[in-house]
């Protein structure tokens, strides 16, 4: 598995938001063990049969690992070092528009804990065999299987984990990275787990323009990795300069192409679709080598 | 958010990094008397203002009315010149580059400094670009200042003011929550000082919220898309003319890629968002015929948006807004069954496959075009 599991116990930092309920519930209906919230003041009140409390602290006794931060972005970075402060491990980050230096604190300070940072601007992670998740993935997509899937984007994520599980293969796991210019991991952390976990036969990356992460994968992937690795990359048709909805999604000073991405995966012998919906096809042809 | 030159040398003087001596004006009659020979400097928001003809030399006020007349009444690549910083010119010795971005690979700023000054960074080659990298728990330190400027043969005074302007420069990045403060060219005057003859300072729009004294910019963004940030929608305007239409910023742009695949262009990228609103569905439709598309194509994945209630918005903007244009849609996921037998009421083409609903898209586009010629 990867950086959870089914024992893992989950708090909800701000679980009486709009967001904060309704995907703490689809959560503890997809099976991940959410033990607790966090709302200022709202300490004493239960959310879907979940306790709230006022801090991080109070909800020590039920031992959370993990955490999702569901506050407005003025206010994560201080939830964040709450959550890290108080030991726990695991991090997710739903919020869009958290600050840029923010984020660079954040997972930086991380780093240095030992600390796990998911998104921020993400969908989280869906550990499928273990039938968890931290975030906010629609739970009816998901079919158990041997099929990884590792996302800078959300909605695209979803259309093709269904097109994989509507062709009869299956996910493991299914991790949305953020749609930021900096977020808590990269393709290549997670590939590094991916790598020594056993439920997994094979990896989708679902990228896009912005940054170099990609081809930073795409190396490791000739040179380390060792399961098949399909891909696609939004944004071929995106002028540069311009932000493509997500803070990250944005060609500067020439670099952050879907061309050259799709240049560097090729020559790993990674094969990048042209439609989201051929994925599952481009894995049966691994598959079948 | 983009600062305007001046905007960024008003920060600069505020962080005692060295400007030119200059003020900005809006007409030709604020002109003074002071401050000759002078570099009158168009402020646009967009890049290659001098090649473009945006900067002039004056030696007197008549020359200098003269040239603020024609320079406010240029557009420089599309960007009407409103303001002008008028400055007293410097006499050059040397142009050095020098600036500070966010690595995101590495995810910490990232200091480049070069010799090659006054020309697009893009096109310096790299064994000229000097890098060092701050680190991000502990901030800016000042053996970088040291490292960069003997890299740059800045010794004695001059490495000295350099230890200073980088050590001024970090802080306003920081506190500033910038994404680029970049001084090109930062010049070594023949009176051997350093000034920071331009700046290009980038705020990370996300961090305005605890910065009340920095403008609001929108001159880099199109009509439209101005419209569009009023409305809430995550929108860009193109050069093509297929609408689009769909929601996830992902999934958004690989609409926009499918279109391409078939030789046609798309007219703006418009996200949806996280929304379940006929209103807000509906909404976008007065925005992309605004931009006057020959097709839309809907491209909708349900989740938290629902099929049906995108379809719901689709059918009522139809009626509302007499839409004539051709509108192909494509929804899969949560009550995708629901809303395409609405559509199909209302007779409007749906689908539930994307390269089918794209193919569609082909047809029907070569089929007005034809018609057209």
């Amino acid at each position: 598995m990867v950086y959870i599991n089914k024992n893992t116990k989950v708090i909800v930092q701000g679980i009486t938001g709009h967001q904060g309920s309704f995907h703490s519930n689809e959560m503890i209906k997809f099976g991940t063990k959410v033990v607790a919230g966090v709302s200022p003041g709202k300490a004493g009140t239960t959310v879907n049969g979940v306790p709230v409390f006022d801090s991080v602290e109070e909800t020590l006794n039920f031992e959370p690992e993990a955490t999702m931060i569901s506050v407005p972005a003025p206010y994560v970075k201080d939830a964040f070092y709450e959550a890290l402060d108080h030991g726990i491990k695991v991090i997710y980050i739903l919020t869009e528009h958290v600050p840029v230096h923010d984020s660079m604190a954040m997972v930086n300070e991380a780093r240095l804990k030992n600390a796990i940072v998911i998104g921020p601007n993400g969908p989280g992670i869906t550990v499928v065999h273990e039938k968890t998740k931290i975030g906010i993935m629609p739970n009816h997509i998901f079919r158990k299987g041997n099929v990884a899937v590792i996302s800078r984007s959300g909605t695209l994520t979803y259309e093709i984990v269904k097109s994989i599980t509507d062709y009869g293969m299956g996910e493991s796991t299914v991790i949305g990275l953020g749609g930021d210019a900096i977020v808590g991991l990269s393709f290549i952390d997670v590939l590094k787990e991916l790598k020594k976990e056993r439920q997994t036969r094979a990896v989708v990356l679902i990228g896009e323009i912005g940054g170099t992460a990609e081809e930073d994968a795409a190396e490791y992937i000739r040179t380390e990795f060792n399961k098949p690795v399909v891909a696609y990359i939004a944004g071929r048709s995106a002028p540069p300069g311009k932000r493509m909805g997500h803070a990250g999604a944005i060609i500067t000073r020439g670099k952050g192409t879907a061309e050259s991405k799709i240049k560097a995966l090729n020559s790993a012998g990674v094969d990048v679709a042209d439609y989201p919906q051929d994925i599952p096809l481009l894995l049966e042809k691994k598959f079948k080598k | 958010m983009n600062l305007y030159e001046f905007q960024g040398k008003e920060l600069f003087r505020k962080f005692g990094i060295p400007v030119p001596e200059g003020y900005v004006i809006k007409a030709p009659e604020e002109i003074r008397d002071d401050i000759f020979p002078a570099a009158l400097k168009a402020q646009v928001l967009v890049g290659g203002r001098g090649k473009a003809g945006g900067i002039k030399f004056a030696n007197n006020k008549e020359e200098a009315v003269n040239y603020a007349r024609d320079l406010l009444s240029q557009t420089i690549k599309g960007s009407k010149v409103k303001y002008v910083l008028v400055e007293r010119k410097i006499n050059i010795e040397k142009e050095l580059y020098l600036s500070i971005t966010i690595d995101r690979g590495k995810r910490r700023p990232l200091v480049m400094a070069s010799t090659e000054g006054g020309v697009e960074i893009e096109s310096v080659e790299e064994s000229k670009i000097h890098m060092k990298w701050i680190d991000p728990v502990h901030g800016y330190s000042a053996y970088i200042a040291k490292i960069i400027s003997k890299k740059l043969n800045l010794s004695g005074d001059l490495g000295k003011q350099f230890s200073d302007l980088l050590s001024r420069m970090s802080k306003l990045f920081e506190e500033y929550d910038a994404e680029l403060v970049e001084i090109n060219p930062l010049v070594i005057t023949k009176e051997g000082k350093l000034v920071a003859a331009d700046s290009k300072v980038i705020v990370d729009t996300d961090s305005l919220f605890r910065h009340k004294d920095v403008p609001i910019n929108l001159d880099d963004l199109t009509e439209l898309e101005r419209i569009a940030k009023e409305s809430d929608y995550s929108f860009v305007e193109l050069d093509g003319d297929v609408g689009v239409i769909a929601n996830g910023a992902g999934l958004t742009m690989a609409t926009l890629d499918s279109l391409l695949l078939h030789g046609l262009r798309p007219r703006n990228f418009l996200d949806l968002g996280g929304t379940d609103s006929v209103d807000i569905v509906k909404n976008a439709f007065p925005l992309i015929l605004k931009a006057n598309p020959k097709i839309i194509f809907v491209n909708i994945f349900g989740g938290v948006t629902k099929c049906d209630t995108v379809a719901n918005g689709i059918v009522i903007a139809k009626k509302e807004f007499g839409i004539g244009q051709p509108i192909v849609v494509r929804l899969n996921g949560v009550h995708e069954e629901e809303g395409r037998q609405i559509l199909k009421e209302n007779g409007i083409d749906a689908y539930s496959n994307m390269p089918d609903a794209v193919k569609k898209v082909a047809e029907i586009y070569a089929m007005i075009t034809k018609g057209v010629n």
